[in-house]
């Protein structure tokens, strides 16, 4: 372990007023965030939101234009060598030679960081046992995402990266990734995951960062986000008269999906009362009445939409 | 040194799971050596046809390895983001970049070994042989052509580059005098084969093998500007990802 290494710090990453430029266009236009260890810090944002820039400043494969960024106290781009060993990174595609295999290459990566990684039961642990002499241009997709993640934990990392881990994955892989991703933030590992994936972000985020246009829109806990935002959510196959609606209850209703309502600020019994009374008295069927905290997807669109305007 | 031989078995483990690679720096030399030493066809001014082509072949061979095939695969290393997530291991460049000279090495004696065990079976005569030239040979010829590949591979986007590097591979057999003496060449591609980079290496080579080559100190100063014109145009050309 090098000793120049700042494992005493809190702050397992430490991002200020980052800017990256790609020629003329800037992708991240001065962004501003921490991550701690033990936390799953999720970076959220549709594609070309400036979240792969900003991982890869991190990671240190680009130089900041602006701005400075900090992992475990040391400049990834500068002293990369340093936090190499303590760093596990995957990426958003690609990274593994087609023709090499599984077991071969989980191996290998475990050598060249040599934290003591056992390659057997990092395989075993990742659910790819029954591929490990398979090349990997012959993986699913859900295979190479897990194969991707295993040469992250490879790393036994204080701090990872991952871009887009649950990217083409089916529900059983995704349950192991989750579960993967909750034992390295239990470990106290500082886990930065991007996605666009709002469901993702939803079911694995600790912290949430919002990008838009390469700068951050909100961030905070999931129930930061949410807090102050109560809304009743109900379903119907029936044309909905949004205004007659609205007007009865007193508050704004919204058509937020096919056959998807919302009634935004309130999550009060007696208003679900007075909305299915309209719905009976208007002959408009309705059902899967729910109501509590907006969804995160809700949050992202509102304040993207914010942004935009 | 634990990183480094991991890194060399990975390179060594790839290039001999690749047919086309294998094809390339095994097949096509040994076939060009059995075929021309066995059917007597070439001009090889008064010399046997296997002591003509051998020392050409051998610089056939190590053209194929260190150009095309370490261009090859890593160009397509670096469209596959492989030499990008590799550096963000603790293995650095300096280990990555000495690990691929070393399965460049390992697989030319492997090659060079192959080749002269053959052309004695085929009768060659040796007795004028080099070793150290050999190695000092292998060694410029191994910066030249490493260069020129890296070059390519650091610019183009993988199929591009596959295809270069072959077109290439072509043209530097047909004008190098490996197969046909530049002799036997109109004079202004003459002059083209004796300062390319087969060309040099193939007379280098004469030297190599039989004691006496057809340019001189000229060959060898040829492919000293090439090695050092290459490796400089590597280094400026080439990116990691």
């Amino acid at each position: 372990m090098s000793s120049a290494l700042n494992t005493s710090t809190s702050v397992g990453l430490s991002v200020s007023q980052l800017v990256i430029n790609y020629g003329n266009v800037t992708a991240v236009d001065h962004v501003s965030f921490t991550a701690q260890p033990g936390r799953v810090t999720v970076i959220l944002g549709p594609n070309g939101a400036g979240k792969t820039s900003t991982i890869e400043a991190c990671e240190g494969f680009l130089a900041p234009t602006a701005g400075s960024v900090q992992v475990l106290g040391l400049n990834p781009y500068l002293q990369r060598k340093q936090l190499n060993r303590q760093m596990g990174i995957m990426l958003q595609e690609g990274g593994i030679y087609p023709s090499a295999r599984v077991g071969e290459l989980v191996r290998q990566y475990c050598a060249l960081y040599g934290n003591g990684v056992d390659a057997d039961a990092l395989i075993s642990r990742v659910g790819l046992q029954s591929v490990a002499s398979t090349t990997y241009r012959r993986l699913s997709g859900g295979e190479k995402q897990r194969l991707s993640l295993a040469l992250a934990l490879a790393a036994r990392p204080q701090v990872v990266f991952l871009d887009e881990p649950t990217s083409g994955i089916d529900v059983n892989g995704r349950d192991l990734v989750r579960l993967l991703i909750r034992e390295l933030r239990d470990g106290g590992c500082c886990v930065i995951v991007a996605t666009h994936e709002l469901d993702e972000a939803e079911r694995i985020a600790d912290d949430v960062l919002i990008f838009h246009r390469g700068n951050i829109v909100a961030s905070g806990t999931l129930d930061e986000l949410r807090s102050g935002r109560e809304e009743i959510r109900f379903r119907s196959n029936s044309h909905v008269d949004v205004h007659s609606l609205s007007t009865t209850l007193g508050l704004p209703v919204e058509q937020t999906r096919l056959h998807e309502f919302t009634v935004a600020g309130t999550s009060d019994a007696r208003v679900i009362v007075q909305l299915t009374d309209w719905a009976k008295a208007n002959n408009v069927d309705i059902g899967d009445i729910g109501a509590g905290s907006q969804r995160l997807d809700d949050v992202f669109r509102r304040l993207t939409a914010e942004s935009q305007s | 040194m634990k990183l480094l031989r991991v890194q060399l078995a990975c390179e060594l483990r790839v290039l001999a799971r690749n047919g086309e690679q294998l094809l390339l720096i095994l097949g096509i030399p040994v076939l060009l050596l059995a075929f021309f030493s066995n059917v007597d066809i070439l001009p090889t001014a008064g010399q046997s046809s296997v002591n003509f082509l051998l020392p050409g072949i051998v610089a056939l061979a190590v053209m194929s390895t260190a150009m095309v095939s370490l261009g090859i695969a890593t160009g397509f290393e670096r469209s596959y983001l492989v030499l990008k997530r590799l550096g963000a291991t603790p293995l650095g460049v300096p280990r990555l970049v000495l690990a691929k000279a070393l399965s460049v090495l390992v697989v030319e004696l492997v090659q060079v070994t192959l080749l002269v065990a053959l052309a004695v079976s085929f009768g060659a005569d040796l007795s004028a042989f080099n070793i150290a030239k050999l190695i000092a040979a292998i060694a410029l010829g191994t910066l030249a052509f490493s260069g020129i590949g890296l070059s390519l591979a650091g610019r183009l986007r993988g199929e591009i580059n596959l295809a270069a590097q072959n077109a290439l591979y072509l043209v530097l057999l047909l004008i190098g005098g490996i197969v046909f003496p530049l002799d036997e060449f109109p004079t202004w591609l003459h002059w083209v084969g004796r300062i390319s980079p087969s060309g040099a290496l193939a007379d280098v080579m004469r030297d190599v093998f039989s004691g006496t080559s057809i340019h001189g100190a000229s060959s060898l100063v040829v492919l000293l500007c090439w090695a050092i014109a290459a490796q400089l145009c590597a280094f400026k050309l080439f990116r990691w990802n």
